[in-house]
């Protein structure tokens, strides 16, 4: 087991050292560098020569990249173009945020996800199911900036319930977001939950036709019984990958939602920094979301492996 | 026998109603008296709804169904009737089910120990404190080695012998007074089964519970029941004591079944029944068995016979039932075609070896070898041109993955393969060249998942035309036609899905592939298990022509010792992935045998009241090879001493060509197996 999971620590180090590569050389690639973004109409001439020389930018890009990795391995993420800032500091704040939106969207949308797959399954083909299938299709296909408009256009506009936009600065603490973080909660989790209803549901639907529910139906084990003893547990083991890959999506890819809203994320900071050109703070951001991407999906392959005594014992008997 | 029944359907019929509200039967007009400590066995060919008989009489239907006609009733409760409560308390307790597959009937995520404690939860007086204790005593009843170790264990760390225990141990905890089993011993190894059904024998005595045994195979019925039910399309067809129904059948199916099954006293290839059971609601007004009937007139396609006492005054569903022992109930008398067997080799493995675990990356950096003992090891065999070559053994014996080896899906790691007198023949598939691949084809056991679902016969049959021959146009159609009428199907299929087909005909599409390479060596992989006795009996039969009309040689990998006998020139039985004896078949089913033949031999059990199986071994499943010393030395009953832990056994070769891999002299082993049988 240990050595199991050393190996896909292992394996998941090297996927991101691979990404790393490839986000570096896809920034060397574009035209342009962090002087020219920084000097902007004045890079030319010795001015120019002048910031590479203090960048260090003259160096060939193997030893460039080698200094960027080692660097962001000690946490140290350089600085950016714009400002000089430490980008450790700037995203670390952002990260903050993110991970609160995140987190307070899995709380209201996982436990309400399978909740209602688990009722969708079960009551499979009747009107509950329907509603909930049908509403989850509407949540997956209706774009997010169209559901956050209407959420924003009917709870703050006309109803004024909810502040519709945040205003609160990025380095705020995680308490003064609310209630300005409940519209984008909600909105995440919307989308979200319909990933994991459907999921559950067809897990659920087929665990409750399996040989073993119907063994158990014939031993006399009362209906309920057989639900959360019986099937629960293997019909939950495929929800989490899906929460994960969820996860990786809340950090890293709710943009629109951020840029809707306002909200001061990781997602939103991206977007900027590729409108600056601020380059140094576009890798390190990249860098971030795919260390959670393999971060999250190992943390879910180690759990199913726990929760399912198939894959747990290979590799603790014999 | 006076006794209130304990089971009693009365002119059950079940179906599903359709959306215009017509309804499709499954069953119908089912009676089925079941009497306290009586054991009956429920047979007939798949789709004959045996199995809902079982799950109706403990008030359960499938997904669908639902009842249209009559009841059942369980000691006088009507199952269709109770509420959910009432029925959760028998079901289970006084009238239990052993499923087919225990594998997929054990909750994966409960450990052994918590599933039968739940049972004994549920169905139990006794005080939870004494749960443990009898759920120790349940598994020790059924025989299972070290129960506390398979409290504590899941249900995918047991073999499939150990995991029928497990249910029938699960079974017991309500005390049933009645049990159904459904399938109970199909997949499993000969050894085992024979096991299984002795303990089922022996527990139906000691508790007296009435049993209803559902099967497809008559030598299972056989040695456990009393009575025997033969089902044909959702009807009893005929009803009688076990030794009526197998030795004097009144019903023309009941005949065309006993004859289809292959015998291992017979070495004659068994006999087809032709066609095909009519879909549910297809019967007609007539009786559902005349389209496949030898004995069918007008009468039997307007009128449905009645369920009426036959002959020998046991009930059948017949017109013409007094007839019926005119029809043949015995193989069709043909021997295994004998092209004539060439001396040159077509195929000879040397000292093959093959190993499915690969050192890892961190081991091969290190230089170190695998020392653990390779998955099958030391194959010798050479097959001459036109010869079949049947390999026998239980489940892990390596049979299969010969073949694939062969085939060269599966690189051996050691030994050469030489095919035709050539060079050796390239390692796998990758390396060898289109004329290689086209001479040796392989027939996979299931043509569900080796027939591209999505894909036409006609497009199945173009493939290896177009790789191979580079035909296209008209020359493809015809001949793809012409490789259907070979396979007795003929053109009109060229057009239709596998999922059309019925099982039969879609392994002799898969067996068309094959032929349409017009091979030389074509490796057969339990090509009939998955298929009705009356289904295998005509692809038997197919083989067996194809190869007269074209010289083909055959490796044939069967579990099935009868099905093996009724095509094989020659046999070679395998354990552990050795070779433990081969020779000619006659010779190889005669003794003096190896003591794995032998105890193989002795677990067969044949439609045939009046036979017993010898066991001899148990039947423990094991997952590697001893290091050294004969690969059968932790189970042989015969074994001599400590030369066989430590020595490899020697060929003992005979003039006939029949070789036996043992440290017992052969005249002594032959005296001894005289002396015991």
């Amino acid at each position: 087991m240990l050595q199991m999971f050393l190996r896909r620590l292992f394996l998941g180090a090297i996927t991101v050292a691979i990404v790393s590569m490839i986000i570096f050389a896809g920034v060397e690639i574009l035209p342009g560098d962090a002087c020219t973004a920084f000097l902007e109409r004045e890079a030319q001439g010795r001015v120019l020569e002048n910031c590479r020389e203090e960048l260090d930018l003259n160096r060939p890009a193997v030893v460039r990249y080698l200094d960027w990795a080692s660097d962001a391995l000690r946490g140290d993420l350089g600085v950016s173009a714009n400002g000089q800032r430490s980008i450790a500091e700037m995203v670390g704040a952002r990260l903050q945020n993110s991970l609160l939106l995140a987190a307070c969207a899995l709380i209201v949308g996982v436990p309400t996800a399978i909740f209602l797959g688990v009722v969708s399954g079960l009551w499979r083909d009747r009107p509950v199911d329907l509603i909930l299938s049908t509403g989850a299709i509407f949540a997956m296909t209706i774009p997010e900036f169209v559901s956050a408009t209407v959420l924003i256009l009917v709870f703050s506009v006309w109803l004024g319930w909810l502040p519709g936009i945040v205003l609160t600065s990025a380095n705020a603490p995680a308490s003064e977001f609310f209630p300005e973080i409940i519209l984008p909660v909600v909105v995440l989790a919307m989308v979200m939950t319909a990933h994991i209803l459907r999921t559950v549901r067809s897990s659920v639907i087929e665990v409750m036709n399996s040989d073993y529910v119907q063994m158990a139906t014939l031993k006399g084990v009362p209906y309920w019984r057989i639900v959360f003893r019986h099937a629960l547990p293997n019909a939950l083991l495929p929800a989490i990958n899906v929460v994960a890959l969820t996860i990786a999506w809340l950090l890293g890819g709710v943009v629109v939602i951020e840029v809707v809203f306002n909200y001061p994320g990781l997602g939103r900071m991206m977007i900027d920094a590729i409108s600056d050109r601020d380059l140094p703070v576009v890798q390190a951001i990249a860098l971030i979301v795919a260390t959670v991407y393999v971060g999250v999906n190992l943390t879910a392959d180690l759990l199913t492996m726990v929760a399912n005594p198939r894959l747990r014992t290979l590799y603790t008997r014999k | 026998m006076t006794d209130t029944p304990v089971i009693q359907l009365s002119d059950l019929s079940i179906g599903f109603t359709g959306r215009a509200g017509y309804t499709l039967p499954v069953l119908r007009n089912i009676d089925l008296t079941v009497r306290p400590g009586e054991s009956i066995g429920l047979v007939g060919e798949s789709g004959s709804g045996k199995s809902t008989v079982a799950l109706a009489a403990m008030g359960y239907l499938k997904r669908g169904l639902r009842v249209l006609n009559g009841r059942a009733t369980f000691e006088g409760h009507d199952m269709f009737a109770l509420n959910r409560k009432e029925l959760e308390s028998l079901r289970g307790g006084h009238l239990a089910l052993i499923p087919q597959n225990s594998g997929q009937s054990l909750t994966p995520t409960l450990r052994i120990g918590a599933q039968l404690t739940e049972a004994l939860r549920l169905h139990s007086r006794l005080d939870p404190s004494q749960f443990s204790a009898r759920v120790l005593e349940l598994l020790g009843q059924v025989r299972l080695p070290d129960p506390q170790a398979i409290t504590r264990r899941y249900p995918h760390e047991l073999s499939g012998g150990q995991q029928q225990r497990v249910a029938i141990a699960m079974a017991l905890a309500g005390e049933p007074r009645a049990l159904l089993l459904d399938e109970p011993t199909t997949g499993l190894d000969v050894t085992t089964q024979a096991h299984i059904l002795e303990l089922l024998r022996d527990l139906a005595r000691e508790t007296g519970m009435a049993m209803v045994y559902v099967s497809h195979d008559l030598g299972a019925i056989a040695r456990v029941c009393d009575r025997v039910v033969v089902m044909y399309a959702g009807e009893v067809v005929m009803e009688g004591s076990a030794r009526q129904v197998l030795t004097a059948p009144t019903h023309p199916y009941a005949r065309g079944l006993l004859a289809s099954i292959p015998k291992l006293s017979d070495p004659h290839l068994p006999m087809a029944l032709g066609g095909r059971p009519p879909a549910p609601g297809g019967a007609g007004d007539g009786c559902a068995f005349v389209d496949r009937c030898a004995l069918a007139s007008d009468l039997c396609r307007t009128s449905r016979p009645m369920l009426a006492p036959g002959p020998g005054g046991a009930p059948v569903r017949c017109h013409h039932a007094d007839r019926a022992d005119t029809l043949p109930m015995t193989s069709t008398g043909d021997h295994a075609a004998r092209a004539e067997v060439g001396t040159a080799p077509v195929l000879s493995l040397q000292d093959l070896e093959i190993r499915y675990s690969k050192p890892g990356i961190l081991d091969r950096l290190r230089g170190l070898q695998d020392t653990r003992p390779a998955t099958v090891d030391d194959i010798t065999i050479t097959i001459a041109k036109g010869e079949t070559l049947g390999l026998v053994g239980e489940s892990g014996s390596g049979k299969s993955t010969i073949l694939k080896t062969i085939a060269g899906l599966l690189p051996p790691a050691g030994g050469e393969i030489r095919f035709d007198g050539d060079a050796p023949l390239p390692r796998s598939v990758e390396q060898r060249g289109p004329d290689h691949l086209r001479r040796i084809q392989l027939i996979f056991q299931n043509p569900d998942d080796s027939l591209n679902p999505r894909h036409t016969i006609a497009e199945i049959l173009e493939q290896p035309l177009k790789l191979y021959f580079g035909l296209s146009g008209t020359a493809l159609q015809d001949r793809c036609v012409e490789i259907l009428e070979r396979v007795r199907l003929g053109g009109h299929y060229l057009d239709r899905l596998p999922s059309q087909l019925s099982g039969g005909e879609k392994q002799r599409v898969a067996v068309a592939r094959a032929f349409a390479a017009n091979p030389d060596l074509v490796l057969c992989d339990e090509v009939t298990s998955a298929l009705d006795v009356s289904v295998q009996a005509a692809v038997l039969e197919l083989l067996n022509d194809l190869k007269a009309a074209q010289g083909t040689t055959y490796v044939f990998v069967s579990h099935d010792l009868a099905v093996v006998r009724a095509l094989s020139d020659r046999v070679a039985v395998l354990y552990q992935g050795r070779l433990c004896e081969i020779g000619p078949s006659a010779e190889v089913y005669a003794l003096p045998s190896h003591p794995y033949t032998e105890v193989l031999l002795g677990a067969v059990l044949e439609p045939d009241p009046d036979t017993a199986p010898k066991l001899t071994a148990d039947d423990v499943i094991e997952l590697s090879p001893p290091a050294k010393g004969c690969p059968f030395q932790r189970r042989c009953p015969r074994k001599i001493g400590a030369k066989c832990d430590t020595d490899t056994p020697p060929w003992q070769t005979r003039d006939d060509g029949h070789a036996i891999r043992c440290h017992i002299p052969l005249d002594d082993l032959h005296r001894q197996q005289q002396a015991d049988s």
